[in-house]
């Protein structure tokens, strides 16, 4: 598990890897919480690539971010997520939220 | 319909077993030859039961989780993930999409997967006792060697 954080002018990249399930959700929401605080991006793009699983605390992770950015006006885009990341955020709407580029 | 094969395990409800239990099911039902689709499902609802033990059922400390699959003649799986915990007040409520009981960033979206990914799932729940998910999936039929045996 880890989450490895770019900064490229208002946008925050986190490419996020391994598994993220209950276990391992609570640091990633730090290590990408920790970047919203210091660079306040208008575009936070979570990369879903290096992601091997997702359960519903991936969704939690998601909507958790979508709430901070929402409190000053930036914007949320996912990508890369596999088959099964893409099947668990559809069946929680999570293409309302953000720009979801498969 | 005959169960033709069975394993069952038990483990403390610790964060770092959710992966474990994940694993240790979807290896059980690879036996099926299921398509990758049919056990990343399986492994999903077995991690949301399991999230479910650990962070409801045994929310004051922890607790043994046991988790069971049964195998059937038809190429069915029958996993069943059961704790002794505080149990569920209203198991209806508790089944409905994005009702939680806990703060923080869960999503209440545990059984709304366990239900959209699985093709049957069953929740038994006593307070002070503990609570039973029995959950069902058929496996496709494919040609193989497996399927022979």
């Amino acid at each position: 598990m880890s989450v490895e954080i770019k900064v490229s002018g208002q946008t925050v990249t986190a490419f996020i890897k391994g598994d993220i399930d209950h276990h391992t959700a609570g640091e990633m929401r730090r290590l990408i919480d920790n970047s919203i605080d210091l660079n306040t991006p208008s575009l936070l793009s979570l990369d879903f690539s290096g992601v091997s699983f997702m359960d519903s605390s991936g969704i939690g992770l998601v909507m958790g971010r979508y709430r901070n950015l929402s409190k000053y006006g930036g914007s949320l885009r996912i990508t890369g997520a596999g088959e099964q990341i893409y099947k668990v955020m559809k069946l929680a709407g999570l293409e309302k939220l953000a720009i979801l580029e498969k | 319909m005959t169960a033709v094969n069975k394993f069952s395990m038990n483990m403390m409800s610790k964060s770092a077993n959710e992966g474990f239990a994940r694993a240790a099911v979807s290896a059980f039902v690879s036996q099926l030859d299921p398509t990758l689709e049919e056990i990343n499902d399986i492994k999903t609802a077995v991690s949301e039961a399991v999230t479910n033990c650990i962070v409801h059922a045994y929310k004051e400390g922890y607790g043994k989780i046991y988790i069971s699959a049964e195998i059937f003649d038809n190429k069915s799986v029958k996993i069943t993930v059961r704790d002794k915990g505080c149990g569920i007040e209203n198991v209806n409520k508790a089944m409905e999409p994005l009702f939680t009981t806990v703060g923080g960033e869960r999503a209440g979206l545990g059984f709304a997967v366990m239900q959209s990914f699985m093709d049957n799932v069953k929740v038994r729940s006593k307070i002070g006792k503990g609570t039973t998910v029995v959950m069902e999936k058929r496996i496709s039929l494919r040609y193989s060697a497996n399927a022979q045996k």
